[in-house]
């Protein structure tokens, strides 16, 4: 277990230090002058001049990029172009709707694709069955943003129950509340949850089936166990890992479709900062945005990774 | 009777490579007659007749500009398609060059590509397109490296577990005693025994593709106007959901229709291509 443990943990320090170097010499180095970039083409040479002093990039990439990275290490970023303040502030203010919007989205996820997946499969070949397998190849086919679009056509301009967009913040002082913040995340986090859960609600179902079949599982019902309790006792835990790997791989299409999400229903969070980045070229934010975005993707696949040891001994056994 | 017609005889009895087929027919004709034909020039604006509702001149009726809807989901039909195919092309000429090579050789070159494929994972084809579209701009070129991007490593991992299994043949075997190099046993037997997994896997791949695409779009870091796109159709909709919300339906059905066929067409291929995999289901 502990050599898996160490492959595992050097794996994933590679891939961030490998990611690190990939995002700085695309964002840093590819560009040729960053200040040119940032302030277009139109900017005087003393304008670029001065930029360049300020960015640093007088200096020897290999020092900015030790920089960089010894700042992430400790918890200190640059100063945004546009905004003036550190990356790491603006960042963490965002993360204050980005966070729980995902968090909101995978619990609804795992919820409606665990049930769909094991009414369907309990159901194997039967109507209720080949019902939730055409609904979830229905919903794997519509794109999220659009149906956070029809969510709001519905919900925000024919019953007018929610707005169309906008978050009013967690506290009473910004004219919010956490009631009127989860209501504000509510269509959003369902939005991007549908079309998740329609794909691990096939894979689920198609896992259980798989167990379903095994000897163990005859072996358990011919000593008596109800269908019922044979699923939860013996298969469940069985079909989680091909469950676990899609939601782990899932995890990164959530994070993406959070961004997308974000900009159809105007949420002041990680996606709006990093397109009002994009359209201010304030390539530092965008920088560090993608780094912290990719380093979630990659200590995910870390976490689904060590649940497996958990979930499966045999991986502990065989991997040391 | 021979292989071929024994496939299309199958074929012609499941449902859903059927139903894929149609539908993905229906996507390639669009996009084919848009090129000689639609109903207006798409991008022509006509702000006396905005926002008109559907009519025998105009079918879907009109956007904020007075521009045809018709005519501009014909043309996004297009758009839709190039991204699909440069995008697949992309990914499925690199990861299967680099699964193959990784297959023929082992060892530490077995290790890198897996390795690297891994570490690409980490870029979904979104945060590629943000950082390419900060540097380069916004556009077409943009979303197309992004999404290819992202498909090397799946055709990579796909592309190198098939092929390890055909060089563990015996035929393999028997090639490699004959004298033949890796090239030769990869593109003369290797290839065409690992080609239906990857045939399905391209298909479903230009599904993806679609949405990856449209949601760029929408974004507004794919394709960018004139050039007609689904995605971006959705994006201007968006501002008239009050006045005109049949705009917002048009293009996500057209997204929605486009990816179910190719998914559809993607398991049909994989249940008669492999009959192994369809007899589990």
């Amino acid at each position: 277990m502990s050599v898996f443990l160490a492959k595992r943990l050097a794996t994933f320090l590679a891939t961030l230090a490998v990611a690190s170097l990939l995002v700085f010499a695309v964002l840093e180095l590819l560009p040729g002058n960053v200040a040119q970039v940032m302030l277009g083409d139109t900017a005087t040479p003393e304008a670029v001049a001065t930029l360049e002093k300020k960015l640093g990039l007088d200096r020897p990439a290999a020092a900015r990029y030790a920089d960089w990275v010894g700042g992430l290490l400790q918890g200190r970023t640059a100063d945004s172009f546009s905004y003036g303040t550190p990356t790491a502030e603006l960042i963490a203010e965002r993360l204050r709707v980005t966070l729980p919007l995902a968090l909101l989205a995978m619990a609804l996820t795992t919820v409606l694709a665990l049930a769909l997946g094991l009414y369907a499969a309990a159901r194997h070949n039967r109507l209720g069955d080949v019902g939730v397998m055409a609904l979830s190849q229905v919903g794997i086919a519509i794109p999220s943003f659009w149906f956070a679009i029809l969510l709001i056509l519905l919900f925000a301009v024919k019953l007018q129950w929610v707005s169309a967009g906008g978050f009013p913040g967690w506290s009473a002082d910004d004219g919010g509340g956490l009631v009127e913040g989860l209501t504000a995340l509510a269509l959003p986090a369902l939005a991007l949850a549908l079309v998740q859960a329609a794909m691990l609600a096939r894979v689920t179902r198609s896992a259980v089936v798989d167990v379903m079949r095994e000897d163990f599982v005859r072996t358990a019902r011919a000593k008596g166990l109800t269908q019922r309790q044979a699923l939860w006792r013996h298969v469940l835990r069985n079909a989680m890992i091909p469950v676990l790997t899609v939601m782990g791989l899932q995890f990164a299409n959530l994070i993406t479709g959070t961004i997308v999400i974000e900009n159809v229903f105007v949420l002041p969070g990680i996606g709006r900062l990093v397109f009002q980045a994009i359209a201010n070229r304030d390539l530092v934010v965008v920088r560090d945005v993608v780094m912290g975005l990719v380093a979630v993707v990659v200590v995910v696949n870390l976490v689904v990774d060590l649940l497996y040891a958990l979930v499966d001994p045999r991986l502990k056994a065989s991997d040391v | 009777m021979s292989e071929a017609a024994g496939f299309w005889r199958r074929a012609a009895r499941h449902p859903s490579f059927l139903a894929g087929a149609l539908l993905a027919a229906l996507l390639v004709a669009a996009a084919l007659l848009s090129l000689v034909w639609t109903p207006y020039p798409p991008a022509e604006i006509d702000i006396p007749n905005k926002l008109a509702a559907p009519s025998a001149a105009h079918w879907l009726g009109t956007d904020s500009l007075g521009r045809d809807i018709a005519s501009q989901l014909l043309a996004g039909a297009r758009s839709a398609i190039v991204v699909g195919v440069v995008a697949v092309a992309i990914g499925l000429v690199l990861g299967v060059g680099l699964g193959c090579l990784a297959a023929a050789r082992r060892g530490w070159v077995e290790e890198l590509v897996m390795r690297a494929a891994d570490f690409t994972f980490a870029f979904p084809a979104l945060l590629s397109a943000i950082m390419l579209g900060a540097i380069y701009g916004p556009g077409l070129a943009t979303g197309i490296v992004a999404i290819g991007i992202f498909y090397i490593p799946v055709f990579a991992r796909l592309a190198r577990g098939a092929a390890s299994a055909v060089w563990a043949r015996e035929y393999v075997l028997a090639a490699r005693a004959a004298g033949f190099g890796p090239a030769r046993i990869t593109w003369d037997h290797v290839l065409p025994n690992i080609a239906a997994v990857l045939i399905v896997q391209a298909t479903i791949s230009f599904a993806t593709a679609i949405l990856a695409e449209a949601a760029l779009s929408y974004l507004g870091l794919g394709t960018q106007p004139p050039q007609p796109s689904w995605g971006r159709m959705l994006n201007e909709a968006q501002t008239q959901l009050f006045q005109a919300p049949l705009l917002a339906v048009y293009p996500g059905v057209a997204i929605a229709l486009s990816v179910l066929g190719l998914n559809l067409l993607g398991d049909g291929l994989r249940d008669l291509l492999d009959p192994r995999l369809a007899r589990r289901r």
